[in-house]
């Protein structure tokens, strides 16, 4: 069994001006121990499923799912209770993350204060190899610190920190790298990779840029218009994307391009998430899309042990 | 550095501010009135006596000469004479002042102690019962009049219900019979430093009312900005990461949104001192508080204008000092404060 | 009406009703008071200090006098207080707000540094002050609030015109060797005068307020015109057992205030309104 499943999760959002389909069918599977990216362009429902399974989700909001399971328990009803004890957030903007006006001491105080009983010295301690196990060179003297006198990669490793101290063993990390540096964000990849192997964590990688999951991720689930596309090994999909979306993302790398010449965009915008969707979501935007793509919803494609959606078939790559 | 810079500058333009207050208070207390001695010189004065008293205020010098002496008396805590009760007025500050601070330090606690966790319910239960009925609250706190507040609760506390003392500093039994030995003028401090725990009950009751009176607006005031305040900072980021880190909604609100909003709450403080310290002339009349309200409203009557000169320059010193000291902190607590 | 309420809101609009109703009171106290006579101040000691009755609606006062006809007339007194404080303000505040803004430089410090001494006061106590001085009287606390009031106005003032000065078509103006008094009456009045007449029309109430305040100290109007703030005071002997006579006056000058205060709210919501539609 599957540590996360979900299965046929939509998110509405009821709005004066009609409801918001920010998850229209959204499956994902992850498993124990591995780095499970979801890749997808803004308005693809990739955030709001995140928050949905911290149930963070705005008020109001209509969560239905067939399954939305972590470890066995259901995250519809015990979302609340889980968030903070075994499933943790790692979020796009550490500056923003962080309370800017409480010592990073106390800020790392609160949390183990509400997961652990231990005694203030304790506390102070845990804090302390918290945060030297995310690379932080002088733990003491980051304690002292407040959140402006560090820099966008500390500010992060302090935000794994206090995920760690949570003792959650599944964390979702929203975007860790996008405030960030190239190369500092490498580094809290490579960090986020070993901590995985180190703790047994699992991680749910929220990101739009493909080098992130080539770089961290085990396997990956495709999003586009707040479904789930496209799943599977990072190295399959890489090699051999099966849906015309995934092939375009990859397309539109800049690596990908030959050099000098012109990125391969991707045309066209995603449907409006107020409206209903017929046929396939991508029809619109795909380059190879056929009369039956804009009436039928696609049917799912298999290759080795990856899986999309698709009315192509699985032979023409 | 900046900092120094800038509480070095608050510092120099508050000194300005002083002398500005003095040659103001100057101006309406020695200037406006049209014959200062023949007031000085008492009730139904002789030409003769009212020259005299020309010659002791030195009325006939020039105007500047006139300041500069009334500016060195101020600096040197030298308020002259009474005109009604012939005593310095200096020794008279000296006994009213305390009573006065206490009141108002006593009561910008409570206006933060209500005001802000009030606030704080408003903006986390934000367009609920608990929103509406302390904004409705603050709203009649800001409109009802001090003094009419003041006899509502003596009414209600007092006549009614009987659970407080109706007026006064100490119950009568105390400060006739037995009275505490003034060492601070703070009758709380005093009484514990003599070690009559019983007598700081009796002081705590008596002033709860006018306390409360005086708490009203600035509490109204620190819901309202506390409550805007906290509905802009719940959006922010941290706080959904808090949320996200399993800590519980009254340590969000409190332990971590809330510092957020210190600068609001700062502003109260300023506000509420000010409030009470004003608010003092009309409370301490109707509560028989003997502090530099009551004794300001007397010499208004008296047209005691000595008096009414000190207590304006010793409150307003006041007023200004504790607006340089929340600024600094205001500086302290968010440095952005001093680069602007 | 209803456009009134979409615009107010009903607790706006009630607000706005109630202040209608306190102008036309003024306005039309010989008329509408019960006792007019009594109301202007006349004895009627045959009738001292009774409760409310048929006769007497908010009862007597200690000359006999009918609480609901000196309300009334009150209401004279404390309105036209309110509003003559804010002019009177006004008529201090705003041209030393648009010379700062407008000149600048020395000009503009000098000017400022003289607001933040009127600032630096309580604002009660410089009224006090200033009343004392002055003698009591219905003039006199005018002017005594309003030293103490304009400040804000030069404040407000000078921001409006820091703002408008850097406009082309002033900048225009100026080049185009336009005399200042001409560019400021012309260009910058107008546009600063609608948000300060809007502040004005919302501060009526703390004016009337701190005007109470003083009468209540008896630095306002003298006997025997009626006004609120003095009616409280002098209620105050016989309270609480002649309860009506401080409470009439005292409930008043809050529903008033009240009244004001809601409606300023009501205005200033619509505004923001305003500004985020046009956004």
């Amino acid at each position: 069994m599957p540590l996360l499943e979900v299965r046929n999760l939509s998110v509405t959002i009821p709005t004066p001006e009609g409801d918001v389909h920010a998850v229209r069918a959204i499956n994902l599977e992850i498993e124990k121990g591995e780095i499970h990216g979801v890749i997808g362009e803004s308005g693809c429902g990739k955030t709001m499923t995140g928050m949905t399974l911290l149930g963070l989700a705005p008020k109001g909001a209509r969560i239905v799912a067939d399954s939305l399971h972590f470890d066995g328990e259901d995250l519809s009803k015990n979302a609340e209770r889980l968030r903070g004890r075994r499933i943790g957030l790692i979020s796009q903007d550490p500056a923003a993350a962080l309370n800017p006006v409480l010592s990073i001491a106390r800020q790392m105080d609160d949390v183990l204060r509400a997961h652990r009983n231990m005694s203030r010295q304790a506390r102070r301690a845990e804090a302390s190899s918290l945060l030297a196990a995310t690379g932080l060179p002088d733990p003491q003297r980051v304690l002292k610190s407040y959140p402006h006198q560090l820099s966008g990669g500390m500010q992060q490793r302090v935000v794994i920190a206090q995920a760690l101290a949570t003792g959650a063993d599944f964390l979702i990390a929203d975007e860790p790298t996008t405030a960030l540096d190239v190369s500092v964000g490498a580094q809290v990849l490579a960090l986020l990779r070993k901590l995985v192997s180190d703790r047994g964590l699992t991680v749910l990688m929220i990101t739009h840029d493909m080098d992130v999951i080539a770089e961290a991720c085990d396997r990956v689930t495709v999003l586009y218009a707040g479904l789930s596309v496209e799943v599977g090994p990072v190295g399959e999909i890489l090699q051999q994307p099966g849906h015309p979306y995934t092939q375009a993302l990859l397309a539109a790398l800049p690596d990908a391009a030959p050099h000098g010449a012109r990125l391969a965009a991707i045309e066209g915008s995603i449907p409006p998430p107020r409206s209903g969707i017929e046929g396939c979501a991508f029809a619109p935007r795909c380059p190879k899309a056929m009369p039956v793509c804009a009436r039928q919803v696609p049917p799912k494609r298999l290759a080795e042990a990856h899986r999309w959606l698709c009315h192509l078939p699985a032979s023409a790559p | 550095m900046e900092l120094v810079r800038y509480i070095l500058r608050r510092t120099i333009l508050s000194t300005f501010v002083v002398v500005g207050v003095t040659f103001l208070v100057f101006i309406v207390a020695q200037v406006v009135p049209s014959d200062p001695a023949a007031l000085y010189a008492g009730p139904r004065p002789t030409a003769e006596q009212i020259e005299k008293a020309r010659q002791e205020l030195n009325l006939d010098a020039p105007l500047a000469e006139r300041f500069v002496t009334f500016a060195k008396a101020m600096a040197a805590g030298d308020f002259g004479v009474s005109y009604k009760s012939r005593r310095l007025i200096a020794d008279d500050l000296r006994a009213y002042l305390p009573a006065t601070l206490e009141l108002a330090i006593f009561s910008t606690g409570l206006a933060l102690l209500i005001g802000i966790p009030l606030g704080v319910l408003a903006a986390a239960r934000q367009g609920n019962w608990p929103d509406r009925l302390s904004s409705l609250g603050s709203i009649a706190a800001v409109a009802m009049p001090t003094f009419f507040l003041a006899m509502i609760l003596q009414l209600i506390f007092a006549q009614w219900l009987g659970i407080l003392p109706l007026s006064g500093r100490l119950s009568r039994e105390i400060s006739i019979a037995a009275p505490l030995p003034m060492i601070t003028g703070f009758n709380l401090i005093d009484a514990v430093l003599a070690g009559r725990i019983e007598v700081v009950g009796d002081a705590l009751k008596h002033l709860i009312l006018p306390a409360l009176t005086l708490a009203s607006y600035p509490a109204g005031v620190a819901m309202r900005l506390t409550r805007s305040a906290m509905i802009e900072i719940l959006e922010r980021r941290h706080v959904t990461a808090a949320r996200a880190l399993g800590l519980s909604e009254p340590r969000i609100l409190f332990g971590h949104a809330l510092p957020n909003a210190m600068g609001p709450a700062l502003t109260v403080i300023g506000l509420s001192f000010a409030y009470a310290l004003t608010g003092a002339v009309l409370v301490e009349i109707i509560f028989a508080w003997p502090g530099l309200g009551r004794y300001v409203s007397e010499a208004i009557l008296a047209k005691d204008f000595p008096v009414i000169a000190a207590v304006t320059m010793v409150v307003t010193i006041c007023y200004v000092v504790m607006n340089l000291l929340i600024d600094v902190a205001q500086a302290l607590v968010d440095p952005r404060v001093a680069l602007s | 009406m209803t456009r009134l309420v979409h615009r107010l809101g009903w607790p706006g609009t009630i607000a706005f009703g109630v202040v209608l109703v306190f102008v036309l009171l003024a306005v039309l106290a010989p008329w509408i008071a019960p006792y007019p006579g009594q109301g202007a101040g006349a004895p009627n000691v045959a009738a001292k200090l009774l409760p409310p009755s048929a006769d007497y609606w908010l009862g007597t006062d200690h000359l006999g006098r009918d609480v609901l006809s000196r309300v009334i007339y009150g209401a004279r007194v404390s309105m036209t207080n309110g509003i003559l404080i804010v002019l009177f303000a006004l008529l201090i505040g705003l041209p030393i707000g648009l010379a700062a803004g407008y000149f600048g430089g020395w000009i503009d410090e000098a000017l400022m540094r003289g607001t933040d001494v009127f600032l630096a006061f309580p604002a009660l106590l410089l009224a006090v002050l200033m009343a004392a001085a002055l003698g009591p009287g219905f003039l006199n606390s005018i002017i005594a609030v309003a030293v103490t009031w304009w400040p804000w106005y030069a404040r407000l003032a000078r921001a409006e015109v820091l703002v408008l000065r850097g406009q082309p078509y002033v900048e225009a103006a100026r080049l185009a060797g336009v005399s200042h008094p001409r560019i400021i009456i012309r260009h910058i009045l107008p546009a600063t005068g609608r948000p300060l007449t809007v502040q004005a029309a919302l501060d009526v109430g703390p004016a009337l307020l701190t005007a109470a305040a003083l009468s209540f100290l008896g630095l306002g109007i003298l006997p025997p015109t009626a006004d609120w703030g003095q009616m409280v005071d002098a209620g105050r002997k016989f309270f609480p057992a002649r309860w009506w006579y401080s409470a009439m006056p005292g409930l008043t000058i809050f529903i008033v205030a009240l009244a004001f205060s809601i409606l300023g709210d009501a205005l200033r919501d619509r505004k923001g309104g305003a500004n985020r539609a046009s956004a």
